[in-house]
């Protein structure tokens, strides 16, 4: 990840619900493309859980569109600006592995479940405007929902072991 | 870096092919791909505008999983290819991808000649510093004592330094990004595109399969701490001792682009085939 990503401006409660829907859409696009990679890759247990993740963040967005009532969430999404670096919800592309288990998935998912929860905090801690101040406290609680449930998540997903990379059918080097 | 992007009628989506990049995960070529679309986008070009060409390599499958006009050439003449295009159909947006076997080693004399030229295109290279497509053995830019089963201990020959070799050259705009940060590198690409004369772009894009340990240098980049110069002495000077991990444009020019007459000389084909019979 490209550290420290800095968000659109931020000055209206339409603004603050634009660039939450853009997160969930961004973290869709981006978990569809892991799982894409994993089904190329013939790892068909992380293609399941990427496109669960794709699918959860799916009905996250959902919810935001829900929460705007009749304002055009979608449309000011597309035009309110990028962050600076990735997404907050956006897992690392770099991190991906052929072989990687579910509990790798799940900690790029924790990973984005608390970048968005650091963001919307911040907004709380410096947003003027008291709508947007509280909203932003709403969305800190789902958050903090959504990071709850990526910990419930693991415990049916141990660690792997050291050797998870191990290939016993590795690409091969020339000799 | 600008924050907000202005609104576009393109979106990425409309540079993506469906076609799925066969990549390894975590490959950076992925993130790379990404910055190009999100260039053109920002730029706001017609795909039908833009010309990806590439050479040989897992980088040069890049033309593929876009849905501008590609050409997937032959071995490291990617960018005789793209000056060809370029010089002949001047209102296309010529971008031209390679990695550092197929643009530094068989492409290596193109290379020089096209920085050269200044053709108005942009020259991406992904470079990982091994040939990963052929599984792994040294590339012009492989550290000496890196160890592969072709080179046991490693080559012990000093890396080529592509960004000295291009402005010693003549390219008119020299920039390093890294596929960790594609909206960084993207912004790169975008300036890359926009200045006129041959761009060049070197992208540090690990290679996870073959060089594992390339997962480190998200901890080594760092904006380069000078802003960009148009004073080739200073970038010489900058270049010369730098370590490979800074980015940023490095080097804006201002030499004339090369762009012969068009027009003039119509090609008349039954003529041209007198001069071929025996």
């Amino acid at each position: 990840m490209s550290g420290e990503s800095r968000g659109p401006k931020v000055a209206s409660l339409n603004d603050l619900l634009a660039v939450a829907y853009r997160i969930e859409v961004d973290a869709v696009v981006r978990y569809h493309l892991l799982a894409d990679q994993m089904e190329t890759h013939n790892n068909s247990e992380l293609l399941k859980v990427f496109r669960d993740l794709a699918r959860v963040e799916g009905i996250h967005g959902d919810e935001i569109r829900k929460l705007a009532g009749d304002f055009d969430v979608v449309a000011h999404a597309k035009t309110i600006g990028k962050f600076s670096g990735e997404s907050p919800e956006e897992a690392d592309l770099s991190a991906a592995h052929y072989m990687m288990t579910p509990w790798h998935a799940l900690q790029l998912a924790l990973a984005g479940e608390d970048r968005a929860l650091a963001y919307f905090t911040s907004i709380v801690e410096t947003a003027k405007e008291p709508k947007v101040k509280a909203m932003a406290a709403e969305l800190v609680e789902e958050e903090t929902e959504h990071v709850g449930l990526v910990h419930r998540l693991l415990k049916r997903y141990p660690k792997p072991s050291e050797t998870w990379a191990d290939d016993f059918d590795p690409p091969v080097s020339q000799e | 870096m600008s924050v907000v992007e202005t609104s576009t009628a393109y979106t990425q989506a409309d540079y993506k092919s469906d076609l799925k990049p066969i990549w390894c995960p975590g490959c950076g070529d992925y993130s790379v791909l990404m910055s190009f679309t999100r260039a053109f986008a920002q730029l706001n070009l017609a795909p039908e505008d833009i010309a990806v060409i590439s050479g040989i390599g897992c980088s040069s499958r890049i033309p593929a999983y876009t849905n501008c006009y590609g050409f997937h050439g032959v071995h490291g003449r990617s960018l005789a290819l793209a000056a060809g295009l370029k010089v002949t159909r001047p209102d296309l947006t010529v971008v031209v991808a390679s990695g550092d076997g197929d643009g530094y080693s068989i492409g290596g004399n193109h290379f020089l000649h096209a920085c050269r030229r200044n053709v108005d295109m942009t020259y991406v290279v992904m470079d990982n510093h091994i040939y990963g497509m052929t599984k792994g053995q040294p590339s012009p830019t492989t550290e000496p004592e890196f160890d592969t089963a072709l080179t046991p201990g490693g080559t012990g020959v000093r890396p080529f330094h592509p960004l000295v070799v291009a402005l010693a050259s003549g390219a008119n705009f020299i920039a390093r990004g890294f596929s960790g940060q594609p909206n960084e590198t993207a912004a790169i690409l975008a300036a890359a595109i926009a200045h006129p004369g041959f761009s060049f772009v070197e992208i540090l894009s690990p290679c996870v399969t073959f060089r594992p340990d390339e997962r480190a240098w998200k901890d080594l980049v760092r904006p380069a701490s000078v802003a960009a110069t148009g004073d080739a002495a200073k970038a010489a000077r900058r270049l010369m001792t730098d370590d490979g991990f800074n980015l940023g444009i490095l080097y804006q020019g201002n030499r004339k682009p090369y762009q012969p007459a068009t027009g003039s000389t119509a090609i008349n084909l039954a003529e041209l085939e007198k001069d071929f019979v025996l």
